[in-house]
């Protein structure tokens, strides 16, 4: 898919999707980030800390988005901005089904001259928002 | 407790070059669940116009969180790192993080302030390429909270 400059207008928005999210996702995020906080493996240390249980990590909801807008653009090289606010927590089971993250996004602003679209994403875990002021810039050819 | 605001203002330059290499793009495109092959193919990238395996728009936060470390582990700031919560993030991109780069980055403390006992601090680190051209500017909130009252 590949989205292109002269057929987006403002208004327009982007198909939803659902993405799972399990206990085996976060080990795997944790190694390649390298963010190894306990809070998102260890069920021991997250409950005693006052959570739920094991959360996601923020930056792996963030980087779901970011996943989310590039497959809308067609190019992961072409956002230009992207930041979020962390809103609420995103509790992993610890089961195979996990939790289920569904992305959304409209387009809110275009910029002819610089051929740019910002996209505001929604990401909802259950009814929770777990994304706020999420924006994304993003070049389009 | 919190965080020091004294260290508002302060930059740390103490950060190694981060050398971005194509299996660590690979790693982290498949973490997070991505088949885009602008990620893994040299050729798919090349035909998009990039000169090498483009990292995925979060990629920076590698970089960014290492060199943040040096603010977190600061003993001026104070800060215990096991009360912290990401609170806002944000990536500027200059230019896509290809594989080949080789990145300084630098921390700079654009805020550190208590708030009803909490702490807060915004860091900026910015991402420069071998020749010193901007790369990425990875901008940081986190809140410290504060510790309960017995």
């Amino acid at each position: 898919m590949s989205a292109q400059f002269d057929q987006v207008s403002v208004g327009d928005e982007l198909p939803t999707t659902d993405i799972t999210v399990t206990r085996a996702d976060l080990i795997r995020y944790a190694g390649a980030s390298g963010d190894f906080n306990v809070i998102h493996w260890n069920e021991r240390v997250a409950t005693s800390v006052g959570l739920p249980g094991v959360i996601a990590h923020g930056m792996y909801t963030m980087a779901l988005g970011g996943r989310y807008v590039s497959e809308w653009v067609g190019d992961a090289g072409a956002v230009l901005e992207y930041g979020v606010r962390f809103t609420n927590p995103v509790p992993v089971p610890d089961d195979e089904t996990g939790a289920t993250l569904t992305f959304g996004g409209k387009v809110t602003k275009t910029d002819q001259e610089a051929r740019t679209a910002t996209v505001t994403l929604t990401a909802l875990s259950g009814e929770q928002k777990v994304l706020g002021k999420a924006i994304a810039v993003v070049r389009l050819p | 407790m919190g965080v020091n605001p004294q260290i508002a203002g302060k930059t740390y330059t103490g950060a190694p070059v981060y050398e971005v290499g194509r299996e660590k793009i690979r790693e982290f495109a498949v973490a997070i669940g991505s088949s885009d092959p602008v990620h893994t193919d040299p050729e798919a990238a090349r035909a998009l116009g990039h000169p090498d395996v483009v990292a995925p728009p979060t990629f920076a936060i590698v970089i960014a969180q290492r060199c943040e470390g040096q603010v977190m582990q600061d003993p001026e700031a104070g800060i215990d790192y096991s009360r912290l919560v990401h609170g806002e993030q944000k990536f500027t991109h200059h230019r896509p993080i290809v594989a080949g780069d080789r990145l300084t980055s630098v921390a700079h403390v654009d805020d550190a302030r208590l708030m009803a006992g909490n702490g807060r601090v915004v860091t900026r680190v910015e991402i420069t390429d071998a020749a010193g051209e901007p790369v990425a500017t990875a901008i940081s909130m986190v809140i410290i909270r504060a510790e309960e009252q017995a």
